[in-house]
């Protein structure tokens, strides 16, 4: 048994074999229990205090902020903005740095298998300025090639976004490599970590990123809070996204002046709460340990993947390397469209996500409707593994298949 | 019921011998339905004679679910009014919401197997596809 399983009141009575830890994870008591004490002694509108209880919330709203640069390695906590989850981290990016600096006949460069939140802020973008969007391909393995990159990255190019790790493939991407051709022509690089940053040690600093977006839901932290880094002199040159309270300088009727980074991208009240439980989220992430992440992550998708390339009438997608899933399995059952398959596993308690997984290009690519998708995380056991081979070794039989 | 009995019992048999998946010559009318978010598709064709279904088919692919529904529902409205079929298609979309009574059930034969879609929320628009296509045909050849 996990040792860290009985953290999780979700799992801890083996209910459910949960397997959709890449839609969102479970959270520990510590980040409840964070997430309580803030509003039991700390709860008062942060920023906006001249008494102790506000210069409290103030204090671990910004404890946060800094545990967070701590984590992702970013040079100041000035870097490092709160939002709401990935999604809106990089809507921020599109709007303020994007309607800024992308002019008409500019190009984006994404990736096909980027998740809708990372298309569809740039499709508008680029619709709205006339830019143009290029999509880089993979192999049938999910790979893509330093070329392809190195080719499609040209001087028109201002911004390059891609996922560290993609959400249906699961493949880790060489994002320094891709920073440094995106850097080499003056473009922007743009890195959506919502599937890495739970699973691996991140360095902004180290990959080179101008801007990295992640959400704290996927990493155990409450549903409501995310990250945008930015590095500094990008984020001083770029207006608000969102405008209103707590984000200015100076007002006066007809004009204003905004607050200095990163409060100026943080209009309104935040959720301190949810920071407050990010940052223990953190705190229990790296108790866990990158290296105990990874070694149980990989044990399982290993043991997952070879098992069920043992069923008959399965596909499974991506690369052969369980190293190059992070968790991630996506498949199909010959016949038996996903949304069954997912309602069959779901009267036996096994929580799997199926559909197109927020990725419709990518499917289009691969030529499929829709895949399920299996993913794990450390709080996963061998024995969750084995009720979903059982359920899914029984998938075609009740819907009627042979076998 | 539960789930699996749903589908042992009645989508499987549906879904893999559909009495009335074929194509259709010269239907009086016909409309094809989407769900885009899962990419289930099918289209209804039917023969209307003096406000009559005399006879009827679809075609299309999708999951179990939305296929069997379709063909359940040809079972039920071949050899009805307009206004019948109109009639049913309300009480299955109530079947589905959870607001129906007994008597409206038996109403339904086989397709009130499929009232546990109703603690389904992911599946409801699958066994819907069928019969929301069939109402706004109805009411577009009003």
């Amino acid at each position: 048994m996990n040792a860290f399983r009985k953290d999780f009141p979700v799992l801890s009575e083996n209910k459910y074999a949960y397997l959709d830890s890449a839609a969102t994870a479970q959270r520990p008591v510590q980040v409840l229990k964070a997430v309580e004490d803030f509003y039991r002694t700390a709860n008062a509108n942060p920023l906006r205090g001249l008494y102790e209880l506000s210069i409290k919330a103030t204090d671990a709203y910004e404890d946060a902020r800094a545990r967070v640069a701590r984590f992702i390695d970013a040079s100041s906590s000035e870097e490092v903005i709160f939002t709401k989850n990935t999604t809106e981290s990089l809507n921020l990016v599109a709007y303020s740095y994007g309607r800024a600096f992308v002019k008409e006949g500019d190009e984006i460069l994404i990736a096909v298998s980027e998740h809708h939140s990372n298309i569809i802020p740039w499709q508008t973008l680029a619709k709205e300025k006339n830019a143009k969007l290029v999509y880089l391909y993979p192999n049938e393995k999910g790979e893509y090639s330093l070329d392809e990159v190195k080719a499609k990255c040209n001087s028109r190019t201002r911004i390059f976004a891609m996922a560290q790790v993609s959400n249906v493939l699961g493949i880790p991407k060489p994002i320094k490599e891709y920073a440094k051709i995106a850097h080499s022509v003056g473009a922007v690089m743009v890195v959506d970590g919502a599937q890495s940053t739970p699973h691996m040690k991140v360095s902004v600093r180290d990959m080179d990123a101008d801007f990295f977006a992640f959400s704290g839901h996927k990493l155990m932290a409450p549903m409501g809070i995310g990250v945008l880094y930015g590095k500094k002199e990008l984020l001083e040159a770029m207006p608000p996204f969102l405008t209103g309270g707590e984000m200015i300088e100076y007002v006066t009727e007809q004009s204003a002046t905004f607050a200095e980074v990163p409060h100026k991208f943080e209009a309104g009240t935040v959720n301190a709460a949810g920071a407050v439980g990010l940052a223990a989220a953190i705190d229990y992430l790296e108790n866990v340990g990158f290296d105990f992440i990874e070694k149980t992550e990989e044990k399982l998708t290993a043991y997952l993947l070879d098992e069920l390339k043992k069923v008959p009438h399965i596909t499974v997608y991506g690369s052969d390397s369980y190293k190059e899933h992070v968790g991630i399995v996506t498949f199909n059952v010959d016949d038996c469209h996903p949304h069954d398959v997912a309602s069959i596993l779901d009267a036996d308690k096994v929580c799997i996500r199926a559909g197109h997984h927020c990725a419709q290009p990518l499917m289009q690519f691969m030529k499929v409707n829709a895949t399920n998708r299996a993913s794990l995380y450390f709080y996963n056991t061998e024995e969750d593994v084995d009720r979903f081979l059982t359920s899914i070794k029984n998938v075609r039989k009740e819907l009627g298949y042979g076998s | 019921m539960d789930l699996k009995e749903m589908y042992r019992e009645i989508v499987n048999e549906h879904n893999l011998h559909p009495t009335h998946k074929y194509d259709f010559e010269n239907p009086t009318m016909f409309k094809r339905g989407v769900n885009p978010s899962c990419g289930d598709d099918l289209t209804i064709n039917l023969k209307v004679e003096e406000g009559v279904i005399t006879d009827g088919s679809y075609v299309g692919n999708g999951c179990a679910i939305s296929q069997a529904s379709g063909d359940m529902m040809m079972d039920l409205i071949i050899g009805k009014t307009v206004d019948e079929a109109k009639h049913l298609a309300e009480i299955f979309n109530r079947m589905i919401k959870g607001e129906v009574t007994e008597e409206e059930l038996e109403e339904l034969e086989d397709a009130q197997a499929l009232i546990d879609i109703s603690h389904m929320p992911a599946r409801v628009k699958c066994a819907l596809l069928s019969w929301r296509t069939l109402s706004e045909m109805l009411d577009e050849n009003n």
